[in-house]
């Protein structure tokens, strides 16, 4: 048996440790992979196309940015940060451990395209979070503060859907379960190994929320020191420094 | 019946309404590079079926090319500022989210109703598609309504999904790309020299220890591909079958079921997995790009300690 495939996920590996552009290094390691399995430059790039094809359905997500977009024009971010300001008690910790509660229970009856990066977390989670350390810190927050505030944002919503949505049973991770099980001549009902997510979930709720409470004393404890006088975050007005997006 | 095929059309027409204005935008040095890329989506989203795979290889060649070599940038739509944002949220108060809440609670209820009343009998939508299709139906809603109450000019809708799009760039893509290294992956064998290769590092009549190489093996291989649905039958058959339920009696649901999320804690790590650790990065415009990584892997590892120690006691009781 030949290793040699395997050159291609260590291009990859390297590329991305040395953070390399992301589109070059997937194309490269697809051309470089499809060459070592025998096949030529045509085949390659025609399988590498029509397997981009095939995955188009991932772009849909991307029709929500005009409402998003239109939104955030009319003060929406403002409003929501507004919105956390008044309840008292608020703390970005305890609002995303709620986000993640909502976040692990709608999956798991289903509506896991409901909530997401573009469509709740931009414009509502991460700003809230941000309004609610602010208060926390009792001022404006430093660049790191709130740099960690919106990864915790964004991680939150990731734990929230991977442990919840296996519990519903007609997902495709529970489908692909049963099927690879069937080959195997393990007939099972998709509903007998859906409730063997329910473990984890609990799991995955204990473990996350424990590290939001812990952001919650972090940040609390930050009281007083507030520093920087960095003018009232909120994720469009950070500057566009060495992010991932166009500009590098 | 709607199918995706309306939502690909839906999409396709809004990426060719920013490479039009892309290409208009004369604030923005990297105009025509924008255009392109934009364009070659649009293309892709309304054309794609007709282009055969040498030319759809060829597109995602100029995608990579173009963003690969600098030619896209960051452009500057017309907005309103912080402060007029800060006076129309006073003005408008809670009232704001009422919009935002469209587009959740179309596919919400929209799906429930579909599935669960005898709404879902008129096949109305492409089968277990409906989601997508509500989601969409609430995109419009949503903007229809928008404009029915605060009336912004017409453009403006395109151009602050420009803003956006345009602030995550070519991650918007890479989702797409990687799973199309992952049919590469897979037509060159690596899952099979991967899954012989976890087969033989295994110790022999130790159960814990195979349970331990199985859950560790779908959170390395699932780290490697960006996801858990390509881990999961190489390590089943390499693992999980043969020796974890034939060989030691393990209850076949739970190594599955659990098994798959031992891979699910691997996604929390891995920047393959770019629509979930990536493109958020880009959308909260984050300094770090592995940002939203590095706060996972806390949560992650635990977790994969858990699973571990869950099919060791529930599947073998």
């Amino acid at each position: 048996m030949t290793y040699l495939p395997l050159l291609g996920i260590l291009l990859v590996v390297i590329g991305f440790a040395l953070r390399m552009n992301p589109m070059l290094v997937v194309t490269a390691a697809a051309v470089v992979t499809g060459l070592l399995a025998g096949m030529d430059l045509y085949q390659v790039i025609s399988t590498f196309g029509e397997a981009f094809n095939d995955n188009r359905i991932i772009a849909i997500v991307w029709i929500v940015l005009p409402v998003i977009g239109l939104l955030e024009r009319f003060g929406l971010q403002q409003q929501a940060a507004t919105l956390i300001r008044g309840f008292r008690k608020a703390t970005a910790g305890k609002l995303l451990i709620l986000y993640l509660l909502y976040r692990q229970i709608t999956a798991a009856i289903g509506l896991h395209s409901t909530a997401g990066h573009p469509q709740t977390v931009r414009p509502l989670i991460a700003p809230m979070a941000l309004a609610a350390a602010e208060k926390q810190r009792g001022g404006p927050i430093d660049e790191d503060t709130a740099e960690r505030v919106k990864s915790y944002s964004a991680a939150t919503d990731n734990v929230g859907l991977f442990f919840g949505e296996d519990i519903f049973f007609a997902i495709g991770s529970i489908v692909l379960i049963q099927q690879t099980l069937l080959t195997y001549g393990y007939n099972l009902a998709p509903l007998e190994i859906a409730v063997w997510a329910i473990p984890t979930a609990i799991a995955a709720f204990l473990i996350h929320g424990t590290r939001l409470a812990l952001l919650d004393r972090r940040l609390t404890r930050g009281a007083g020191l507030a520093t920087m006088p960095a003018p009232h975050h909120t994720p469009t007005d950070t500057p566009p420094t060495g992010h991932v997006g166009a500009s590098e | 019946m709607i199918t995706l095929q309306w939502l690909y059309i839906l999409a396709g027409l809004m990426f060719a309404a920013f490479a039009l204005l892309s290409a208009a935008d004369r604030t923005n040095a990297k105009r025509l590079g924008n255009a392109a890329f934009w364009g070659l989506m649009a293309l892709s989203l309304l054309a794609g079926d007709y282009l055969g795979g040498f030319g759809n290889g060829l597109l995602v060649l100029g995608l990579a090319g173009l963003a690969g070599f600098g030619l896209i940038g960051r452009s500057a739509p017309p907005t309103t500022t912080d402060a007029e944002r800060e006076s129309w949220a006073d003005r408008l108060g809670n009232r704001l989210f009422l919009p935002a809440l469209i587009i959740p609670a179309t596919a919400l209820f929209g799906t429930l109703a579909y599935n669960y009343t005898a709404l879902g009998t008129y096949g109305w939508f492409e089968d277990k598609r409906e989601t997508y299709v509500l989601l969409g139906v609430g995109v419009l809603l949503a903007i229809a309504a928008i404009f029915a109450w605060l009336k912004p000019s017409p453009l403006a809708p395109v151009q602050e999904g420009r803003r956006l799009i345009d602030a995550i760039g070519w991650a918007a893509v890479l989702p797409q790309m990687l799973a199309a290294l992952g049919v590469l992956f897979a037509a060159a064998g690596v899952g099979t020299i991967i899954g012989d290769l976890t087969a033989a590092v295994i110790p022999e009549g130790s159960i814990f220890l195979t349970v331990l190489v199985f859950a560790m093996g779908m959170a390395l291989f699932t780290m490697i591909m960006g996801n858990a649905f390509a881990a999961f039958p190489v390590m089943a058959a390499a693992v999980g079958i043969p020796l974890l339920v034939e060989d030691y009696g393990g209850n076949p649901a739970i190594v599955g079921a659990v098994g798959m999320l031992a891979g699910f804690c691997g996604t929390l790590m891995t920047p393959m997995a770019a629509n979930f650790n990536l493109v958020p990065a880009a959308l909260l415009e984050l300094k770090d790009q592995y940002g939203v990584i590095k706060a996972q892997i806390a949560t992650a590892l635990p977790l994969l300690v858990a699973n571990i120690l869950i099919i060791y006691f529930a599947a073998f009781g």
